[in-house]
């Protein structure tokens, strides 16, 4: 059976996602582990946009934001009349996948009628359209403050109230396993495969008497299903949802989030949600200027990885399992101190920069560092960051050209037991 | 009469503001394939640099050194970023750009902080230029439109009359055959990209201090651009033209007209909840939404835009 292995992988995994709320008992670890879970389920939504069909959205916000918005609704209307309790709740991401797939049908039509770089633009424009409609309807989106509900009312099911932030986590684990499972069986149905046809040379799935533009359609509209379901989960998760939401804001992140953790793998956004919700939530509490390590990152990962993580973790694979991976661990050694030195100088100058230019108030120029003071308006610090950018980077230049050398004789070593 | 005249010449500046940012994006678009999503970043570089300049040395050797400084920085980029993904093919050149977007907002937000900074008219040109009616119309936003018109006339004579315009003209088309002619491509694609960036930034300069020289301006503006010369056509410069002077009246007489739809669906009859829900919108409240439905309309009706010559 085709089908066991990735059982039997599953099974630990299943078990890991159950355990871990004991693991990580803290507020803070769960309601992180719940964004991860609602993060997952729209990267992996977005992916069947960029990665399967082709189709690079600025605007995927737009269905995730409407879905939560739809879902918040049914959610104070439910807790008005007091019907349902935990039941709806359960049923609630459905909702959520409902107002994202009627919000891709109708912006769909117009959108997906060319692909390619037009697209791109268009779903820009649609997406702004409606991140700048919405704070016209107060009664529906809510305003400046949107939408809030309390998720608790009603009988409980089971002792289940969804008030416990872990109940909420058990939820959104089962429905971003759900929602997984059926992206991936989307990607083995007809549909699935014509969607990379109409990806990879459109003429040529016209010729076998597919619609191209009716097939990313469809991918776009069930997209927008499963994209409705991450926003409904995350109108369960805060209780509120905003105008932010829609707007270009969500969008660039889970751009961000699919294209590091890798397009060309079913897994990557998987990846890369857990990940950029992580370094969010961890960065931010260390420096202001996360947002630009982020950008610089992701700069980073176009320019030399455009397969992101997953398709390293890819490049790994084969000369792991025939045990050659033994040959580059030495120069991935050797390359860790310069990467590390580059990194510290690079650092500290964004950081000198940011103390010294108009980002923070006056009289905040100097921090500190190790138990160190650091002063921002001195030359010392500004001569070791640079001294240590300059120096760890011409040091990393050589240490790598090993790494790139290692890795040509691997992949060679590699074809051949492949051929053997 | 006189609220439509000043409305008209507001629009008529803004469309034309509007014209030298989508010029650029056009051109480059057509010549490379590349849609620069940072075009509206260098736009606000251009103010940036213009407002850091400005309180150095004054505002008219900033109108000069912003626009180059920017398009040094675009022509290098392009030459050390875009250059190198271009092997991977336009998804990546793409996320490049928008990623570009991304990091220069963030240096913004790094360095001049995250509120409005001071970038003003310069006093030489703060007064009434002439009599509209009752009020005087500022003679910054005649020296505006003088520029616009400036730079469009130079950049048609350049495009025309001049051998570096026949050459980026003949690489439009046929960039293989320019190259066999002994011509070094890659070096024009640099140049227009630079020049578009500097373009952009000038846009920038004269439009920073007649708005606000914000961290937010870029993506204000950005997505408007897009809408133009996706109106327009896409590659076609008389279409952008077009496109960016009906999109600048357009939003200008929607946000200056205090009218709403409640006082119409009376006098039609409709006063019921919708009726309310829909008709207290002001029109000015829905301008900012106007170009993107005139986008949705044309795309609808005519997918093409409005001179765009071929139906990709």
């Amino acid at each position: 059976m085709k089908g066991r292995p990735h059982l039997v992988a599953a099974l630990p995994a299943l078990a890991c996602l159950v355990a871990l709320p004991f693991v990580f008992p803290q507020g803070f670890a769960l309601s992180l582990m719940c964004q991860m879970g609602i993060a997952t389920i729209f990267a992996l939504s977005y992916n069947m946009l960029l990665g399967q069909t082709g189709l690079l959205s600025f605007g995927h916000a737009v269905y995730f934001g409407l879905g939560a918005f739809c879902a918040m609704h049914v959610l104070r209307w439910a807790g008005g009349s007091g019907g349902g309790g935990a039941w709806v709740v359960i049923a609630l991401p459905l909702v959520g996948g409902l107002g994202g797939l009627i919000a891709g049908i109708v912006l769909g039509a117009i959108t997906t009628r060319r692909a390619g770089t037009i697209f791109a633009m268009i779903s820009l424009g649609v997406g702004e359209m409606v991140a700048s409609v919405a704070p016209m309807f107060p009664a529906l989106f809510g305003g400046e403050a949107g939408l809030n509900a309390n998720r608790v009312f009603g009988a409980p099911l089971f002792g289940i109230t969804f008030g416990p932030q872990r109940q909420v986590y058990y939820l959104i684990v089962a429905w971003a396993l759900l929602a997984a499972w059926g992206m991936h069986a989307l990607t083995r149905t007809p549909l699935g495969r014509m969607a990379n046809a109409a990806r990879d040379n459109p003429e040529r799935a016209q010729f076998v008497g597919y619609h191209p533009q009716m097939v990313r359609f469809l991918m776009l509209a069930l997209s927008g299903f499963f994209a409705g379901i991450a926003g409904g989960l995350s109108a369960i998760n805060y209780e509120i949802v905003t105008g932010e939401s829609l707007g270009a804001h969500t969008s660039a992140l889970v751009l961000l989030m699919a294209f590091i953790g890798g397009i060309g793998q079913f897994y990557g956004p998987i990846i890369g949600a857990v990940l950029v919700t992580f370094l969010q939530t961890a960065l931010s509490q260390y420096t202001h200027a996360w947002l630009f390590y982020f950008g610089l990152f992701f700069l980073f990962m176009v320019l030399e990885a455009p397969g992101g993580i997953a398709s390293l973790v890819q490049l790994h694979r084969e000369p792991w399992r025939q045990g050659l991976l033994r040959w580059v661990w030495p120069q991935y050694a050797l390359a860790a101190l310069p990467v590390a030195l580059t990194l510290a100088g690079l650092i500290g100058v964004v950081e000198l920069v940011y103390r010294v230019a108009g980002g923070v108030e006056a009289g905040e120029t100097s921090w500190k560092l190790f138990g160190n003071a650091i002063d921002a308006t001195r030359w010392q610090p500004w001569a070791l960051a640079l001294l240590l950018f300059a120096g760890g980077g011409a040091w990393l230049r050589r240490a790598w050209s090993g790494v790139a050398w290692q890795w040509k004789m691997v992949l060679l070593a590699t074809a051949r037991g492949k051929d053997r | 009469m006189e609220f439509f005249l000043v409305s008209l010449l507001n629009g008529v500046s803004y469309g034309l503001l509007l014209f030298m940012l989508s010029s650029g994006l056009t051109l480059i678009f057509s010549m490379m394939g590349v849609l620069n999503f940072a075009h509206a970043s260098f736009y606000m570089l251009g103010a940036y640099f213009a407002y850091q300049i400005s309180t150095a040395v004054g505002f008219w050797p900033a109108l000069v050194l912003a626009p180059l400084l920017v398009g040094v920085v675009g022509g290098a980029i392009e030459r050390y970023g875009l250059r190198r993904v271009h092997r991977y093919g336009h998804v990546p050149e793409l996320l490049f750009t928008f990623g570009l977007a991304y990091l220069i907002e963030e240096v913004v937000h790094l360095i001049w902080g995250r509120i409005a900074v001071d970038y003003r008219i310069p006093e030489a040109l703060d007064f009434g230029a002439f009599q509209v009616f009752d009020s005087l119309y500022p003679a910054y936003r005649v020296f505006m439109m003088a520029v616009s018109i400036a730079m469009l006339g130079a950049l048609y004579w350049t495009l025309t009359r001049t051998r570096i315009g026949l050459i980026i003209r003949a690489a439009l088309t046929h960039a293989d055959m320019v190259q066999a002619l002994g011509h070094n491509v890659p070096r024009v694609f640099m140049l227009v990209f630079g020049g578009g960036c500097a373009l952009a930034a000038l846009a920038g300069v004269i439009g920073g201090n007649a708005f606000v020289t914000e961290p937010a301006m870029a993506a204000a503006v950005g997505s408007i651009v897009f809408v133009v010369i996706v109106v327009g056509g896409l590659g076609s410069l008389a279409g952008a033209f077009i496109a960016s002077l009906a999109i600048g009246v357009i939003q200008t007489f929607a946000v200056a007209l205090d009218w709403s739809l409640l006082d119409t669906f009376r006098e039609v009859g409709w006063t019921g909840e919708a009726a309310r829900a829909i008709g207290t919108i002001k029109l000015s409240q829905f301008a900012p939404v106007l170009p993107y439905i005139l986008m949705v309309l044309i795309l609808i009706f005519r997918p093409r835009g409005l001179l765009g010559r071929r139906d990709t």
